[in-house]
């Protein structure tokens, strides 16, 4: 490519553009977290806040499992684990400490902290294996948490256990202080993700994704590394688990360790975007209230079972890069056609192609082509 | 007469006869296609509810009902493979096919719970309730069947991998699929048919499963797919031989841990899975892959 050609590309990108990637992203994420933050006061019907205070904790589980799971490509479907355990601490401790009202929401954090105790053992066990068998171990510690939950005195068994709710709550705002503090929670969550990403952590963790054995080679002390992002993954996943508990105000083991929560999370992510930032937060927008409404609908579970694994396989087999990273792929190519338009060529429709770069895209939307 | 503990062993080793057979259909598809089938579950309760219905509506004797319910499990694992896996290339095909899996095994089981509800029903012929002494040991007839056709189905398996072109075809593919695509083999065909029969051995499985448990529901795959994937984990992935004798030892330590505490015996899988894969991560009969990822 002649020195002229390369210059004209550099054209394409003029100020407009630059103005709309470096601006777009941001205005968007303000608008959203506005939106979010008025909400409640927008759709006072405890229908609607209830909706809203689920939907944000799984905002927060699904960039939870992201950051481990989408970054490092160990799919994880054991999460179950972490929020069954916040979640049945926070309901043990309420109870043996008598705490009740605001004071609960305080174990909200020690919950995250008992998930992330287990977490250790767990990642220690679990990440000495890669693949379908990690997958599978994964699976095996669900099954064994579900199993302990229905079978140990200290969960109340099978017949399970009731969190006191706060009565003296004012029915109608009764679900703003979930609201808010779930959206504290998910906010969080997914700046942490963003941080993540950018930093040389969550690129060791991709480095491990791409090819392990070559990031060990290359330096990165692979399991530390692991074990860590399963362990802050872990302490999300426990406080969501335990201010959801709260929020529902029971726990029965099937529920708690339920074997949907842990594909709900993943088809959030897979749904927007494994591996990005904004991907599995637009996941758990999109598909929580929609399985919450269809629950809603319809008093029978199997209806709504099987139009998940429907959604489920069309995501996996019409968008298997999830719906943010093959929308950014649209959009390059369509550009790439614009650009193209008084100048045909192949090595200039081989350089629209090209992604743009990372640090251009502060809400961290994939680039097109730096998704695997 | 047999001791309590002779009589568990004994029954832990025919209940695993059916168990191997199961996990040999699962260990046989990770093999060829490198997929793990978690709807493996689902089919084998599927697989009962044909059996069920064969035999309440037809009043087709169970055996007989295998004559039909066994191509029928072969020709959904095929469409299943056909619609759904096969489509699933690139670097995250090893994630999208065990979800695809599991999305799969969702739909069966809503369209199940759709049909019959979530009543426990169980499969009854003369033999399921009948039993005989021998040697000293009290053995319901319905193990010695399942211990029987599972053999027999597996003897079958053995014939097809090693003494067909088929077979052969299959074992290349296990090796080297790349190498097997070079010399002629049509990958794509054997993938599909090896699929259509790790579901067709689940009909058998479902049959006997149906008649031993005491009860089903569409949700029972879930406790079928944990023993299975900790079997062949165990075994070491893609080890028929070594799938086998996992699965009678491991239902016979459940049979054993049975007898003193009933509520924990299932938690024998997933404890050995955890202690074994701390020790061997290849699994006990598995080989380490030269380069795992």
């Amino acid at each position: 490519m002649t020195a002229g050609q390369a210059k004209s590309i550099r054209a394409g990108t003029g100020p407009a553009d630059q103005l709309r990637e470096r601006w777009l992203a941001p205005c968007g994420l303000a608008v959203l977290l506005v939106f979010v933050a008025v909400f409640p006061l927008l759709f006072p019907n405890p229908t609607a806040t209830n909706f809203g205070v689920v939907t944000l904790i799984f905002v927060a589980v699904a960039a939870a499992w992201n950051i481990f799971s989408g970054f490092s490509g160990y799919l994880s479907l054991g999460h179950a684990v972490f929020y069954g355990t916040g979640a049945y601490f926070l309901v043990v401790a309420a109870r043996d400490w008598n705490l009740t009202g605001a004071a609960v929401f305080w174990l909200v954090p020690l919950g995250g902290v008992a998930a992330a105790i287990i977490a250790v053992p767990l990642g220690l066990v679990a990440l000495r294996v890669r693949r379908h068998t990690f997958v599978v171990i994964t699976i095996a510690f669900f099954f064994i948490a579900q199993l302990s939950a229905s079978n140990l005195g200290i969960t109340g068994g099978s017949s399970g256990l009731l969190v006191p709710v706060p009565t003296s709550w004012n029915p109608a705002t009764y679900n703003n202080p979930f609201y808010y503090l779930a959206m504290l929670l998910a906010a969080a969550t997914v700046a942490l993700s963003w941080l993540v990403r950018r930093s040389r952590f969550g690129l060791q963790l991709r480095a491990i994704r791409d090819d392990e054995d070559r990031a060990a080679g290359l330096g990165v002390r692979a399991m530390p590394v692991k074990l860590t992002a399963l362990v802050v993954s872990g302490f999300i996943t426990g406080m969501a688990g335990a201010l959801w508990v709260y929020f529902i105000g029971e726990a029965f083991p099937q529920f708690v360790f339920d074997p949907l929560f842990d594909l709900a999370v993943v088809l959030m992510a897979f749904f927007g975007g494994l591996g990005t930032v904004a991907g599995p937060v637009l996941g758990a927008l999109v598909l929580e209230p929609t399985q919450l409404y269809l629950n809603l609908q319809q008093a029978n579970g199997y209806e709504s079972e099987i139009l998940f694994g429907v959604l489920f396989l069309a995501v996996i087999l019409f968008l298997p890069r999830g719906v943010l990273p093959t929308a950014a792929e649209y959009v390059t190519a369509a550009r790439a056609r614009l650009r193209r338009g008084g100048w045909p060529g192949r090595t200039g429709a081989s350089q629209a192609q090209a992604p743009p770069p990372a640090a251009d895209n502060p809400a961290g939307t994939p680039a097109a082509g730096s998704a695997p | 007469m047999a001791t309590e503990i002779e009589q568990a062993i004994a029954a832990g080793i025919l209940g695993g006869g059916i168990y191997a057979l199961m996990a040999a259909g699962l260990t046989l598809i990770f093999g060829v296609l490198d997929i793990i089938n978690v709807a493996q579950g689902i089919f084998v309760v599927l697989g009962a509810y044909l059996s069920y219905v064969l035999s309440v509506h037809l009043h087709l004797d169970l055996l007989v009902g295998l004559l039909i319910t066994v191509p029928a499990m072969f020709v959904i694992g095929v469409v299943i493979y056909w619609l759904f896996i096969r489509p699933l290339r690139g670097a995250e095909r090893t994630s999208m096919t065990l979800l695809a899996c599991f999305a799969v095994a969702l739909i069966i089981e809503g369209v199940l719970y759709k049909e019959f509800g979530s009543n426990y029903v169980s499969l009854s012929a003369w033999y399921t309730t009948s039993s005989v002494h021998l040697l000293g040991f009290y053995l319901p007839d319905i193990y010695l069947i399942g211990f029987g056709l599972a053999v027999a189905a597996m003897a079958a398996l053995y014939l097809i991998l090693y003494r067909t072109t088929f077979g052969r075809a299959v074992r290349a593919t296990m090796q080297n699929q790349v190498a097997a695509r070079l010399i002629g083999i049509d990958v794509n065909r054997v993938s599909a048919v090896t699929f259509g029969i790790g579901t067709a051995v689940t009909a058998i499985g479902g049959m006997v499963y149906g008649a031993i448990s005491g009860g089903f529901t569409p949700n029972s795959g879930y406790d079928l797919i944990s023993r299975l994937l900790a079997i062949v984990i165990l075994a070491g992935m893609g080890s028929i031989g070594g799938a086998l004798v996992t699965a009678v030892l491991m239902t016979t330590a459940e049979a054993l841990v049975d007898i003193w505490q009933p509520d924990w015996s299932v938690a024998v899988f997933y404890l050995a899975l955890v202690i074994i894969l701390t020790v061997r991560p290849q699994g006990l009969f598995g080989r380490r892959a030269a380069r795992a990822q």
